[in-house]
């Protein structure tokens, strides 16, 4: 039976690629449709007028915006299948406070990574040197962040890994050589269907952000 | 016997604020303890040492930090009494995404009426009463954000209404000709002894926010 599940997404978006693979982890079909972002579709714009941001999930007509909180309705809605948030509550709190960390620290630097130059990316590149070493930190030994079970916290942060290749070239940072315990979770994550098929290609976000800064900046990455 | 919860906190804290509405809500005992924040106790630190902020609530010896985030943990913790959320995903969802919206627009908005000025301030008044007039549209007729019961969305905005007195003095405008209706929300949610007895008075709050004025504008 069709659960009339629409998801308003971009494909580049680490907070879309979240919810893609919660609804992939749930095992639940569901329309994807890619937004403009320069041109916003009416049904996204009258879905989240506040925002006006994807991803936004629609289900049986009504809306669910901001990626985390999609992330935890699916879970509710699917409690047997996969359980992205752990049962104890203090648990679920570490859960929560770590999806949050990710969003209030990410969301700006990992922006101007990708669109500025000079000071102010540097001054990005500073920012999330500290969230990488936090993460490294808070992962430990562990598998997942959560322990041994993939959860919240590896939904939130997995989507970035597929921007690190653009981070590594066009903000002339070093994440691979100075993070390989985050490379294994992420490889870890990636074995998860859910993952590698909500995942793009990290190739082709580069490419997409070179010929933005190309046609935006005037810059060209690749001089030999 | 085990220990009390503690809290740390900071009594003007509009986001510490949350965490004690919710604790009474669900009529838990807790020691209160005031944190100086130019100088912070080894417990903060040692217990938020990501954010160095409160409120922290340490419940059998481990920290939960993120006022939000407390709220949430209280209400897991101490499911018996005045669940904060509806039981239906979708409600939860919705509760979720506005108390998100308080503190993604409306909080950022109120700090710059009382502590910034000039063009700053104003632009801070602007996206104030957008917010506002938002949140008195999802409010509509209801008596809480909750519905009928008083829930998440309204633990996470009545703290505020401690600065409202605050917002007006240092912004120079009305709140209730802005929303009457959302003045008459916060006086239904200051009935409760959970809230009234959280909230600080707001002449505490004016002469709180006019020496952090003086101090660095």
């Amino acid at each position: 039976m069709a659960e009339e599940i629409i998801l308003l997404d971009y494909w580049a978006s680490m907070f879309g690629m979240r919810t893609r693979i919660a609804l992939e982890e749930k095992g639940v079909k569901y329309e994807y449709r890619e937004e403009d972002l320069s041109n916003k579709s009416p049904l996204l714009l009258e879905m989240n007028p506040i925002h006006k941001k994807i991803p936004v999930l629609i289900h049986k007509g009504k809306p669910i915006c901001e990626s985390i909180i999609q992330v935890q309705y699916i879970d509710e809605l699917w409690p047997d299948s996969n359980p992205i948030l752990p049962s104890d509550p203090y648990q679920r709190a570490q859960a929560r406070f770590w999806a949050d960390y990710i969003d209030k620290k990410t969301y700006v630097p990992c922006k101007a990574l990708w669109s500025e130059t000079g000071e102010k990316q540097e001054a990005a590149k500073m920012e999330f040197i500290e969230v990488l070493k936090t993460l490294d930190s808070e992962l430990g030994d562990k598998s997942f962040f959560g322990g041994n079970k993939f959860g919240l916290v590896d939904i939130a942060f997995i989507g970035f890994y597929s921007w690190f290749r653009t981070y590594e070239e066009v903000a002339n940072l070093t994440i691979v050589a100075k993070f390989p315990k985050l490379i294994s979770w992420a490889q870890r994550c990636l074995k998860r269907e859910s993952v590698a098929k909500a995942l793009p290609d990290s190739d082709k976000v580069l490419k997409s952000v070179s010929d933005h800064r190309k046609i935006v900046l005037g810059i060209d990455e690749f001089h030999v | 016997m085990a220990n009390l919860p503690i809290l740390l906190d900071y009594w003007p804290s509009m986001f510490g604020m949350r965490a004690r509405v919710a604790l009474r809500e669900k009529g838990v005992e807790f020691e209160y303890r005031e944190e100086d924040f130019s100088n912070k106790s080894a417990l903060l630190l040692q217990s938020n040492p990501i954010h160095k902020k409160i409120p922290v609530l340490i419940h059998n010896g481990k920290p939960v930090c993120e006022s939000l985030n407390v709220v949430q943990y209280v209400d897991e913790a101490w499911p018996e009494k005045n669940p904060f959320f509806p039981s239906d995903p979708y409600g939860r969802a919705q509760a979720r995404f506005w108390a998100d919206f308080v503190d993604k627009k409306f909080a950022d908005a109120q700090f710059k009426i009382w502590g910034k000025k000039g063009e700053e301030q104003e632009a801070g008044k602007k996206e104030f009463i957008e917010a506002v007039k938002i949140l008195e549209a999802e409010l509509g007729d209801k008596p809480y954000f909750g519905g009928d019961s008083f829930g998440y969305v309204d633990i996470s905005l009545i703290t505020f209404s401690s600065w409202f007195q605050a917002y007006e003095k240092f912004g120079n405008f009305s709140i209730e000709s802005e929303s009457p209706k959302l003045i008459a929300w916060a006086k239904r949610c200051m009935e409760k002894e959970s809230v009234s007895k959280s909230l600080p008075d707001s002449e505490k709050i004016v002469a709180y926010a006019a020496e952090y004025r003086k101090n660095n504008l």
